[in-house]
């Protein structure tokens, strides 16, 4: 299941709704939420291109299933004016056994990262700044390549 | 051919997007973004230092090297910072 909405999501419905099938034993989330490290930041507004990030959202789960035996993977990224605190992304993976939900999270979360067409722009009072990206997110993601 | 820009692409060109017919004589991402470099001061700022911009075809990532036609979608972003 993929969403890509401006609304707010329940990570404990998601993480509950995963929590349903007797045949897995492992369910592994993650979610993401807006960090505030000065104590000043405003808003944090996430853009994205509408189409392309459900595609390439798609284009990893689908990865994600042939590299480990999922029973169920949930994506959740939240895009528009977010505040320090939101919830911005939720990644579920459901499987067998533990070592397979939790990479395929890893896994996704550090592709998400690298793949997904989102842009963060922080806003401190007046003043805005796009978010440059960070290498250690290729790093992380070239691991799984 | 549909153009996209995102982010601060999407400033410094002064809009979202564009329909412009490709000349014939291009026929990659980085002749586009030559061409585009000369269709306004807003495309020559977002383009100045092409090594910032990344690029989609028809909502994939692609390369400069990438082949377009005037039938393709393509999009200009900063590398993206989602998650």
């Amino acid at each position: 299941m993929i969403h890509v909405q401006t609304e707010d999501f329940d990570a404990g419905a998601l993480l509950n709704g995963l929590l349903n099938d007797p045949a897995a034993g492992a369910v592994a989330t993650f979610t993401g939420t807006v960090r505030d490290d000065s104590g000043t930041l405003t808003a944090l507004t996430l853009e994205h291109y509408p189409g392309m990030t459900e595609k390439q959202l798609q284009a990893l789960e689908d990865d994600a299933r042939r590299r480990w035996p999922l029973s169920d993977v949930v994506i959740i990224h939240r895009y528009g004016r977010l505040i320090p605190g939101d919830r911005i992304v939720f990644v579920g993976t459901r499987a067998a056994h533990r070592a397979d939900a939790f990479a395929a999270c890893e896994f996704l979360m550090d592709w998400l990262k690298t793949r997904a067409p989102f842009w963060k722009q922080e806003q401190y009072g007046d003043r805005q700044t796009w978010v440059e990206a960070k290498a250690s997110d290729d790093t992380a993601a070239d691991r799984w390549s | 051919m549909d153009l996209f820009y995102f982010a601060w692409l999407r400033e410094k060109v002064g809009t979202g997007s564009e329909q412009r017919t490709l000349p014939a004589d291009i026929t990659t991402v980085a002749a586009l973004v030559e061409w585009l470099k000369t269709q306004s001061p807003g495309h020559a700022a977002a383009f100045a230092d092409p090594a910032l911009v990344r690029v989609a075809v028809n909502q994939d990532h692609a390369g400069l090297d990438a082949i377009v036609t005037d039938r393709d979608e393509v999009a200009f972003f900063p590398p993206v910072t989602g998650g």
